[in-house]
């Protein structure tokens, strides 16, 4: 596999990456932050014996215009890429977004509009060259709408439909769109939540999400306990979630 | 998802003694520990030393800040961020033919944890602690400056730092030398041992023929018998010796559930002793073994700590010198026999010099460590077992302490006064500290 990592150097997207790059897949890094960059692809280029490089490019997913060059750039490092991760995005708790509306906007722009401005991209260039993975996170937030999640949840809802759709639309012409649902995982991006008792661990997800792509399935809730979990919120009739804080 | 933290979260060490607190994970250490007081790692130290002393204390956890930013194959050298995982770099390494310099009992450590208690392993009387194979640390002070040191650059500080438990500042790269291995596979030799003196004369004996030696010791045992246990031996095995195909990968299994107080008593505890004993007789002799069991025969079962139930446990570590002679150990194991702290293990090394990290554990002489599920008697067992150890010349490993009187360890501890110099010139008002500095140095809460 030669994959482009979006937010590949911190979170579940560093574990993701460091996983592929352990197993000597081709790994190009995208993200904010030259520093970052350059401290993860050092560290990826470590964990392999034979990796002669791994190379980046700043895109950030709040500047629409860095996506086609960005993409370009890891097109030419590894001579053809054929995947895209995207796990980038941003996370606020819903007090905050509720305190604060210029960051729900940048929240919703981000999470969705944008993302799927860049999966467009990734998308076109992917089925090119005949198909490939475009595998991106959203959540199980987007799964219902939820008191503590309102804002967050309905940009990974919006989400969530689009990918489901890429994949009816082109998984016949070559495309594998695999939509990752991450339960709560401990990262830094929730570390100022209370973990539930399942809380899973970046590698754990890592190492689903990675099985999930060669299996080339559509859809994961990770880590697996979330299926269930899910299962019983999706079907719970408005009158409870109206009443549980869930 | 989960809701915001409230000031209900509690943090504990292996021991599961909880306090108040709350962890603030990230991988991006150089940010996350500006104002910080305490860094942690994976929390396997038993006691109180990765413990705020008060709960609204800035706590950092490194375990995402795990980037190894340099490795060269030619000389072995690595450069990592402190929260690297010992698990994450065995697992990447062994392969390639290298493997950390020294490592402890576990693998579910991080290399800064690693630093901060200049651990030891089996095969100290060769190559001393974790901190003798540390090239350099790149630091965060109390003054929230960031700084570099190593033997030859602010050199106070980094011998403060080695063996310092996170009290000089918050480690956010370490560079190291790894070793190149043999093979894969450990060649090991066990032997049965009768008692505690044949003990440490064997120990003595293995020592100048085996790069790595360590005991085990039935404590159960009284009388004649007493110190009756196993002594295991091992080395790298050669090419030739090695099986052809790589160690199989560890299939863990994790204890799901906490078990009743009343598990560990001593009869659940003299028949562990038992069975273990007679395993070992049945394979003794000697073989090719993979690392996982030779090196963490614990970490097979995740969260084995949770055997001791709600109450949680300590261990006791101390080292006796040399000097104070093989009756000194004797009469230690007979105190403990006594003083009735029942453990399921009890490992017994004998240690090299002592190494130059300001309050570094070992010494030359024998170390012994025993867990003790806690109790009301745990306090004074604890005192008991401390008075003996002074009076021996020995001292106590603060990883696992989390019951040691201050008047104890100044007592045992002659470069204490060193030590508290240099957290004076660096960190004049004790910004940084954590439960066990303020149980032991009297630092602020
Ligand atoms: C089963 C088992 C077997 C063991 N066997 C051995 C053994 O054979 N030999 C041995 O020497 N030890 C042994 N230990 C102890 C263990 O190696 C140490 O406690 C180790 O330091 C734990 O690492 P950690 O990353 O979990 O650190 P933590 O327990 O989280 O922290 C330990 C100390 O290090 C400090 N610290 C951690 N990270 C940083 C940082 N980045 N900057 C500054 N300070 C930091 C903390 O403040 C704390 O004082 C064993 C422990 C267990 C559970």
């Amino acid at each position: 596999m030669k994959a482009i990592v979006l937010g590949g150097t911190s979170g579940m997207g560093r574990a993701i990456a460091q996983r592929l790059a352990e197993r000597g897949d081709g790994v190009f890094l995208l993200g904010i932050g030259d520093t970052e960059l350059e401290r993860s692809a050092a560290d990826l280029k470590s964990r392999h014996p034979s990796r002669v490089d791994v190379g980046y490019a700043v895109c950030d997913l709040e500047k629409p215009e860095t996506f086609a060059g960005a993409l370009d750039a890891a097109d030419a490092a590894l001579s053809g890429f054929d995947a895209v991760i995207v796990t980038a995005g941003l996370f606020a708790t819903q007090e905050k977004l509720e305190a604060d509306i210029e960051f729900t906007r940048r929240l919703v722009t981000v999470n969705y509009a944008n993302t799927v401005v860049f999966c467009e991209h990734a998308r076109k260039r992917l089925l090119e060259r005949g198909g490939g993975h475009l595998t991106v996170f959203s959540s199980v937030a987007g799964d219902r709408g939820r008191k503590p999640v309102a804002i967050y949840g309905s940009a990974k809802a919006g989400l969530s439909v689009y990918l489901e759709a890429l994949d009816h639309k082109f998984h016949a012409a070559g495309l594998s769109v695999l939509c990752v649902k991450p339960g709560f995982v401990k990262t830094a991006m929730t570390a100022g939540l209370k973990p539930p008792p399942f809380a899973g661990e970046p590698d754990q997800v890592a190492n689903d999400v990675i099985r999930a792509m060669d299996a080339r399935k559509p859809m994961i809730y990770t880590p697996g306990i979330w299926a269930l979990v899910m299962l019983v919120i999706r079907w719970l009739p408005r009158f409870v979630m109206r009443k549980i804080g869930f | 998802m989960g809701s915001p933290a409230n000031g209900q979260s509690t943090l504990s060490g292996w021991g599961r003694v909880p306090v108040p607190g709350h962890e603030q994970l990230s991988e991006n250490l150089e940010a996350a520990t500006r104002g910080a007081v305490l860094c942690r790692g994976l929390g396997r130290s038993y006691g109180d030393s990765s413990l705020p002393a008060n709960a609204s204390d800035k706590v950092v956890a490194t375990r995402l800040a795990n980037r190894i930013l340099a490795f060269d194959p030619e000389t072995g050298i690595l450069r990592a961020e402190a929260g690297l995982c010992l698990a994450d770099l065995n697992r990447l390494f062994i392969p390639r033919g290298y493997f950390t310099p020294v490592t402890p009992g576990t693998k579910f450590v991080t290399v800064g944890g690693m630093v901060a208690s200049d651990v030891h392993g089996k095969n100290h009387h060769i190559e001393g602690c974790f901190g003798a194979h540390v090239r350099s640390l790149r630091m965060r002070l109390a003054s929230d400056d960031i700084v570099t040191c190593s033997e030859t650059e602010n050199p106070d500080l980094f011998y403060a730092t080695i063996g310092g438990m996170g009290l000089l500042g918050h480690i956010l790269e370490v560079e190291f030398k790894m070793h190149r291995i043999s093979s894969p596979w450990i060649w090991m030799e066990s032997e049965r041992v009768g008692d505690i003196d044949e003990f440490i004369a064997a120990l003595g004996h293995a020592a100048p023929r085996w790069p790595m030696t360590v005991g085990w010791i039935d404590c159960l045992i009284r009388g004649a018998s007493l110190g009756r246990g196993i002594l295991m031996a091992g080395r790298w095995a050669t090419p030739e010796e090695a099986k052809a195909e790589p160690p199989p990968l560890p299939r863990n299994k994790t204890l799901p559930f906490e078990f009743p107080n009343w598990a560990i008593n001593s009869l659940t505890v003299q028949a562990f002793n038992f069975a273990y004993y007679w395993k070992h007789m049945d394979h003794r002799g000697s073989g090719v073994v993979g690392t996982e069991p030779f090196f963490y025969p614990l970490d097979a079962v995740l969260h084995w700590n949770r055997v001791y139930g709600a109450r949680g446990f300590t261990q006791y570590q101390c080292v006796l010198p040399r000097a104070a002679g093989p009756r000194a150990v004797r009469e230690f194991m007979e105190l403990m026999t006594k003083l009735g702290g029942a453990s399921p293990l009890c490992v017994i090394k004998d240690c090299g010099p002592e190494g130059k990290g300001l309050l570094s554990f070992p010494l030359e002489g024998t170390s012994i460590a025993i867990d003790m599920a806690i109790s009301a008697d745990t306090q004074r067992i604890v005192d008991r077992l401390n008075e003996f150890v002074i009076a021996a010349g020995g001292r106590i490993y603060l990883t696992k302490d989390g019951f040691t009187r201050a008047e104890h360890f100044a007592a045992m501890e002659p470069r204490l006064p060193k030590f508290l110099a240099a957290r004076e010139k660096w960190d004049p008002k004790r910004r940084l500290r954590s439960a066990q500095s303020h149980r032991l140095f009297g630092d602020p809460a």
